[in-house]
């Protein structure tokens, strides 16, 4: 829309207005919207040319693209140490991190709820337009649709990401070899339980924030130092028990955990105790996971302690061989459990 | 949180299970079970099976309160989200019992029933309380620790003068269930018992005195933190040897002679004992049940919805919950357990539960009878 234009168009009411349906109907409500709140907070040379698409240059010469997506949902929108925003940028920026890429670009789709307040669309928006910059990516092309009142929880978030990777190897969940180290990049279960701690019925007091971050440069530090890292997954849905079985699965192998050494945060442990529920199993947005040759694990645990993402950076455990695939722990009383998937969906406890 | 980790300390621990190791004699086998779900759980979660001598045998026990409740009485609750229209609010371990005919609370929710899982009793009366137009019906289970804040929902509503509210009440009480554990016939008798912790805050250790005084043997009442456990069962193994069958309480800092008398006195006020009650795997027992008192009638599922007759409705014919919650048999003995019944898809109560013995099993400990590799 041109700037001839706009004098005769109602300004969009930001402080108090809401999402109608008319702002999905790809009529001037649309392009409004677009402009004032997505356009103007995400701005960058691609999304300001007005396209359908984005037209992008190609990535280094032989380097090989990586692409990923993840859609976003959760509630509340709002939490200790994020928000829907800034979780959509580094779920997928991570996701492309994991590939050991670097990442370049994203596209962003976006589910509104009839009714959605548009002063929280615009504080997810720039949520969004600061994680993007903080990471160094670009949401260069973006959809918005607008569903009924009750269809929807607000606001959906979907974003793909497109990265790059040099060299001919890179971490993949399938080359875990017995014998590897296990490295985790710090606390656990501080996302899941941050979010928790604010749902409705449950609301407790406690200052955990979510650790929701992108993890590309800590990515970075780790490859630079040579080391040949085999596997990296960030533990997020289900936790770090989930992602170790998976990775246990994909590569045919078992896992010996020391309990001791995963670094928890009491307030998060203090919760889980209250609530009946495993940090183990609880999710979160920042944390990476890495197997690496037992050789290798203490030049990357000492990039990962110089990075601010990673300063209690450990190694939880070893990589065994286990036709069973099963993840065993060593508990700090000296027992051995064994550390399972996550059945069905996490429930606090009656008892 | 210090206070959790007191209880977790790996040193102190060594030194119990070293103490432990001292006291069972090799020329003995010990049995002894942990009544309480909560036990269960924490034997396996922490790992304290694989730190037992193998004569120290912990068997399973039936106070798991998902475990226990019969399939006829989810199918009463399943007829009132899909007969009756109602909001019903039920703990979330509950929703995933089979019932009858492949059903659960989760499945008639899927097929359109109301069906609210709540953290707490409280929340069940929230939501009667916000919805003045549905009737709402809180699934109430569980022993002796979930009964004082059913009392007190229906109180609450009482003085609110709540008239969409009524409580369908399961709750069971955990002497009667061991005494039928310790009067079975035929089977290889247990030599003390672990007595429950959060159960005990209520009713208090004297309780078990009509226990041990009948069957002679010891009973030590354990906090559910591993170290309280590996002491209780030490205080356990030293009652036996000496021949003594006292009560002992090893979770002073929370159990003591009398219990809660306040929660006692509202549950007496809102609850009376039922004649008979049936139980998965221990079948009917006399006076282990509790129902609404006449007093507080309106409240009452069972009375405001007189068709709601239960039915005593057999297990799945492979499930060996029954044998398990008697301590016959332990999950591994099941010949689906981890095959066809799993707690993603589980045949049994116990698989449902993380208190279950199956689930505890499954989730921690089946490793165990794997050889390894390396
Ligand atoms: S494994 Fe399943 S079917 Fe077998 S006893 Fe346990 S719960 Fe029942």
């Amino acid at each position: 829309m041109s700037k001839g234009q706009s004098v005769y168009v109602r300004p969009l009411d930001l402080k108090h207005g809401r999402v109608d349906m008319s702002h999905g109907s790809g009529g001037r409500a649309s392009a409004q919207l677009i402009e004032t709140v997505f356009a103007a907070l995400l701005d960058n040379e691609y999304l300001r040319q007005g396209n359908d698409g984005a037209v992008l240059p190609l990535p280094p010469a032989n380097s090989r693209l990586v692409m990923s997506t993840d859609a976003h949902v959760v509630s509340p929108l709002f939490f200790p140490g994020g928000d829907i925003g800034s979780l959509s940028v580094h779920g997928t920026v991570n996701d492309l991190a994991m590939m050991g890429a670097h990442p370049l670009w994203l596209s962003a789709s976006f589910i509104l709820e009839e009714g959605f307040a548009l002063c929280d669309l615009q504080r997810i928006v720039s949520s969004m337009a600061q994680a993007a910059k903080a990471a160094g990516v670009a949401i260069v092309t973006g959809d918005t649709k607008v569903v009924e009142r009750g269809k929807g929880d607000g606001v959906y978030i979907s974003t793909t990401g497109v990265g790059y990777v040099q060299g001919v190897t890179s971490p993949s969940g399938d080359r875990a070899r017995a014998g590897d180290a296990i490295l985790l990049s710090g606390t656990i279960g501080d996302h899941g339980m941050a979010i928790m701690s604010q749902r409705e019925g449950l609301q407790f007091e406690s200052d955990i924030e979510s650790d929701s971050a992108a993890l590309h440069e800590l990515v970075a530090v780790m490859l630079a130092t040579g080391a040949d890292i085999h596997v990296l997954r960030d533990p997020t849905r289900g936790g770090l028990a989930t992602t170790l079985n998976e990775i246990a699965r994909q590569s045919g192998v078992g896992m010996v955990l020391d309990e001791g050494s995963i670094p928890v945060h009491r307030q998060v442990v203090a919760a889980c105790e209250f609530l009946g529920l495993d940090p183990l199993y609880i999710a979160n947005e920042g944390k990476l996971i890495a197997v690496c040759a037992e050789a290798d694990a203490e030049q990357l645990i000492n990039a990962m302690h110089a990075h601010p993402l990673a300063p209690l950076a450990a190694v939880i455990g070893t990589v065994i061989a286990d036709d069973a695939c099963f993840v065993q722990m060593k508990t700090k009383l000296g027992g051995k459990r064994m550390v399972d998937w996550l059945n069905g969906d996490q429930l606090p406890r009656i008892c | 949180m210090k206070y959790v980790d007191e209880f977790r300390d790996g040193a102190l621990a060594q030194n119990l299970t070293e103490s432990i190791a001292l006291e069972a004699k090799s020329s003995r086998t010990y049995r002894l079970m942990e009544f309480c779900g909560g036990h269960t759980h924490a034997l396996s979660r922490y790992g304290l099976l694989g730190m037992l001598p193998a004569n120290v045998q912990m068997i399973h026990g039936p106070g798991c309160p998902v475990c226990v409740l019969p399939i006829g009485r989810i199918d009463l609750a399943i007829r009132l989200a899909l007969e009756h229209d109602v909001i019903l609010c039920s703990y979330g371990d509950c929703l995933r019992v089979p019932a009858s005919n492949q059903m659960s609370l989760l499945k008639a929710k899927a097929r359109g029933g109301d069906v609210r899982m709540v953290y707490s009793a409280l929340d069940a009366l929230k939501i009667a309380t916000n919805n003045p137009t549905r009737q709402v019906v809180f699934f109430a289970i569980g022993f002796e620790t979930t009964t004082p804040p059913t009392a007190s929902i229906i109180r609450q509503a009482r003085v609110a003068r709540l008239t969409n509210f009524s409580v369908l009440c399961n709750h069971v009480l955990t002497l009667p269930a061991m005494e039928a554990i310790l009067t079975q016939p035929g089977e290889v008798p247990l030599q003390g018992l672990v007595g429950p912790a959060h159960v005990s805050t209520v009713i208090g250790s004297q309780s078990y005195q009509s226990i041990t005084n009948r069957f002679n043997k010891p009973i030590v009442i354990s906090g559910f933190e591993p170290l309280d456990l590996l002491q209780g069962i030490l205080m356990l193994l030293r009652q036996v040897n000496e021949g003594r069958a006292e009560v002992e309480n090893e979770f002073t800092r929370a159990v003591t002679l009398a219990g809660n008398r306040k929660a006692q006195a509202l549950v007496h006020e809102v609850f009376e004992v039922r004649d008979s009650f049936e139980w998965r795997g221990l079948g009917s027992l006399p006076f282990s049940g509790l129902k609404i008192r006449v007093a507080f009638a309106e409240f009452d599922a069972e009375l405001r919805y007189p068709d709601l007759i239960y039915t005593n409705v057999p297990d799945h014919k492979a499930c060996e919950c029954g044998a398990i919650l008697r301590g016959e048999k332990r999950p591994q003995d099941c010949k689906i357990f981890g095959t066809v019944c799993t707690p993603d898809n589980p045949i049994g109560s116990c698989m449902v539960s993380s208190e279950g013995a199956c689930a505890a099993h499954y989730t921690y400990g089946r490793f165990s009878e794997v050889k390894w590799a390396s």
